[in-house]
């Protein structure tokens, strides 16, 4: 009953959405008042109504009724609840659903908090969200139903993915979803002002703050994700240029770009028509996303829906809205004339160059995923493109940005002089240059990986801090330290995320530089070293857990002959799905991590051990997570705030119809 | 009963896994040639894995016929032709930079050429715009002014 329930809500919210579609952009166009004020109650109500179903499917999961053909599929009576939860988006209707809940999320969030846009800009874009809505709706009702019924219901589940069954991945979906789809906000925001025929800084003020939560959410889910692969695959990598993990890099390279480029529109009112394209070629490629994680044309470690007819279908979407917008771009991008002028050497043109870098790291990510497909329709070549390639061609882009990062972020506006601006930054960059001269001598092995990796790290921290004291003015240091926390909120973001750029970086690298490695056939009691490190396996036992078995290791790790820690690593089977996953045992410190993995009894009564040193990987999470707490922070400046506040004031002011 | 369960599991589903230490060779820096070639290696089963990290039976056997190889004296490359030989383009994570893949190669660079050069353009046109506009009259309209003051 309540999965009729949550099907017929569903179906509800398709028809609001198609109403929501056409009704305010009619209305805008003929300045109806009436007309245009039908998107914002039907934004909600069509938020409500998903809700409602998305809370039925639930429901379903949550009772495990055996009835449902996905909860069949992906549940199981023995699973922990979380996962039960977790289950419901752990599939492709289910995340389809989450998908959709999320878009008219942000609708909804529109039409509650955008009273301070003007109310046909405001029609048009609550008219072009739901347009996306209608779309997707469409798309699960015609090819992805979650609420199927079976005739007769089976005694039990199917079970979820084991690897699935993780507190980290279950939340790496919605996150990553908030990413993609906080994206169409700013895709119809760009499609609105085109149909509009105008952009201005305000436009800029409006647009940056969706794009900004977008990367946010974006940058924790891949995060996220990234982290579950380093912990729970069992050989500690943490990103595999897979084409599901550059289906989500991609957007968050635009979204990064297109939230540099918004604050130049916003106080310039310049680069505009780029950064509509930009704003929907963003989303263009969370689209593409979509379609490579559920097509099945690219080949991938978690590509879980392989079906053509859903592939066609989201080709279909894309090719509707990426076509349509861009013909409209053609067609409306002369009209938008910039303003503002600006030198060769300003801020601008340092926000040019960044955005350059990003567009075209993102170019080359989006050749690599998609070159084994054209190459072998094109030139009947069937051929593999893996992380050797990406590693070598994407990577100086990033090395570029770093190395211009705090100069440009220290430029000023409209013309600016090189050598003033570099002046205080060369106290960073010497301590950086030294930094990575000192590791440079340091280490044992002639590799330039680990000294590039420290300086451009270095430089990048010292540069934001440089930048933001840059911000407190002249006097004493005592004054300037206290001034700090009277800084603009979005000053402190600025620091935050471009530190914790430079610390990613430099953790990436660090761990790839200095990463020692161990295999062996190990045996109880017999201690063995790898690198500063004693390890002793003490014993094996086997173990039950709620919905599994364990082959389960004792490790003792000493450094010095002092025991640092017990370590634990397991092999776990999980009987409904038959399938074997390992769990490695992770010493987490802020220098190193120590990660233990247990393999196969050896016939001689030993055990495969893997044992690996790997250096400053924490500080990859860290500085993700410092990006994304930047954007929260910018996220909260007050203009975006006193923005809000003066929307309260027109309200009131509306008399009750 | 739990253990012979236990037992029977893991027999019937024993993971193979990355490198096994019976794989390892005596000579660390034939061992370290090995692992660098692997990596380079796709795991021709797999979803985009290499043979370094994956557990599939067929890529222990790639990563054994690499160190027969590399034993018997090839050089790396050598070794990544032998493979190629038998199993094709495909094996190769990292494309060959022949024919159409020149295409894959040089979109980047030269895709950021092209964006330099767009760049560098609007960046004229925005720097010298005020120039423009404090020009004044042109002589066509100088002319029209005077005949206009004439009158």
């Amino acid at each position: 009953m309540i999965t009729e329930l949550g099907h017929f809500a569903l179906i509800l919210a398709a028809f609001t959405a198609l109403v929501q579609a056409v009704v305010p952009l009619i209305g805008a166009y003929k300045r109806w008042p009436g007309w245009m004020a039908v998107a914002e109650p039907a934004a909600g109500i069509q938020f409500l109504l998903t809700a409602f179903s998305f809370a039925a499917l639930t429901y379903a999961f949550v009772v495990s009724d055996f009835s449902v053909r996905l909860v069949t599929m992906n549940s199981h009576t023995m699973k922990p609840m979380l996962y039960k939860i977790s289950g419901v988006w752990g599939n492709h209707e289910g995340s389809m659903l989450l998908w959709v809940l999320i878009l008219t999320l942000f609708g909804a969030c529109a039409a509650w908090f955008g009273g301070n846009l003007p109310p046909t800009l405001r029609a048009r874009v609550l008219s072009v969200q739901a347009a996306v809505a209608v779309a997707f709706f469409g798309f699960i009702l015609l090819t992805s139903n979650p609420f199927t019924r079976l005739g007769t219901a089976p005694f039990n589940g199917e079970g979820l993915n084991p690897l699935l069954q993780d507190p980290g991945l279950a939340f790496h979906p919605p996150f990553l979803y908030l990413g993609y789809v906080g994206l169409s906000m700013a895709f119809s925001f760009a499609v609105a002002a085109l149909i509009e025929g105008r952009i201005d800084a305000a436009w800029g003020r409006w647009v940056r703050p969706w794009t900004l939560a977008a990367w946010v959410f974006l940058t924790l889910g891949i995060a996220l994700g990234s982290w579950w692969a380093y912990y729970e695959l069992g050989w500690g990598g943490f990103w595999f240029w897979d084409p599901v993990e550059n289906a989500s890099f991609m957007p968050w390279l635009l979204a990064a770009a297109l939230v540099h480029s918004a604050i130049v529109v916003e106080k310039r009112e310049a680069l505009k028509s780029w950064t509509v394209l930009l704003a929907i070629l963003a989303f263009g490629f969370s689209l593409i996303g979509t379609f490579i994680v559920r097509s099945g044309v690219i080949t991938s470690v978690h590509a879980f829906a392989n079906d053509p007819e859903r592939g066609v279908f989201i080709l279909a979407i894309l090719a509707i809205f990426m076509g349509g917008a861009l013909m409209l771009f053609a067609a409306r991008a002369s009209a938008m004339e910039a303003k503002g002028i600006f030198g060769m050497v300003s801020r601008e043109s340092a926000l040019v160059l960044n955005n350059i870098l990003l567009a075209v790291a993102c170019f080359v990510v989006f050749i690599g995923t998609i070159w084994p497909l054209v190459s072998e329709i094109f030139f009947t070549r069937k051929l593999s493109v893996g992380a050797p390639f990406f590693n070598m061609a994407f990577t100086p882009f990033m090395v570029a940005l770093g190395v211009i990062l705090p100069v440009g972020a220290m430029l000023p506006w409209k013309r600016a002089k090189l050598v003033r601006t570099i002046k205080p930054l060369v106290p960073a960059f010497i301590l950086a240059l030294a930094l990575a001269g000192l590791v440079w001598a340091m280490q044992t092995e002639r590799s330039l990986l680990g000294p590039v990796g420290l300086f451009l790290g270095a430089w990048l921290v010292f540069g934001a801090i440089v930048d933001l004291m840059s911000r407190t003015g002249r006097g004493s240091w005592g004054k300037r330290l206290g001034r700090l926390g009277r800084l603009p909120r979005a000053d402190w973001g600025k620091t935050l995320a471009h530190a914790g750029f430079g610390i990613t970086m430099f953790g990436i690298a660090g761990l790839t530089a200095w990463e020692q490695e161990d295999i062996r056939v190990a045996y109880k009691g017999q201690p063995f070293t790898v690198g500063a490190y004693e390890l002793t396996l003490d014993d094996v036992r086997e173990t039950q857990g709620p919905n599994y078995l364990t082959t389960m290791a004792d490790v003792t790790l000493r450094k010095d002959g002092n025991v640092v820690t017990s370590l634990h690593p397991e092999k776990r089977v999980y009987p409904v799905a038959s399938m074997p996953t390992t769990e490695a045992a992770i010493d987490y410190r802020i220098m190193r991590d120590v990660y233990v993995v247990i393999g196969d009894p050896q016939a001689d009564g030993g055990f495969t051990m893997r044992v690996y040193i790997k250096p400053f990987t924490n500080w990859i999470w860290f500085g993700t997570l410092l990006m994304a707490i930047g954007g929260v922070f910018s996220l909260s400046d007050r203009r975006y705030r006193v923005a809000a506040g003066a929307r309260k004031a027109p309200v009131s002011g509306v008399p009750a119809e | 009963m739990i253990k012979r369960l236990l037992m029977i599991l893991l027999l019937v589903a024993a993971p193979v896994w990355a490198v096994q230490p019976d794989e390892v060779l005596d000579d660390p820096v034939l061992e370290e040639r090995a692992r660098e070639v692997s990596k380079d290696l796709r795991c021709l089963v797999c979803r985009n894995e290499s043979i370094d990290e994956s557990n599939a039976d067929l890529a222990r056997e790639l990563r054994i016929l690499v160190r027969e190889r590399l034993v018997a004296g090839d050089s790396n490359s050598e070794a990544i032709a032998y493979i190629v030989d038998r199993y094709g383009e495909y094996v190769l994570l990292r494309p060959q930079r022949t024919g159409s893949n020149l295409l894959l190669w040089l979109a980047g660079p030269v895709m950021l050429l092209i964006a330099l050069a767009m760049a560098l353009v609007y960046l004229r046109r925005r720097s010298v715009a005020p120039v423009a506009v404090e020009q004044g009259l042109s002589d066509e309209e100088k002319t029209r002014l005077s005949k206009i003051l004439d009158e």
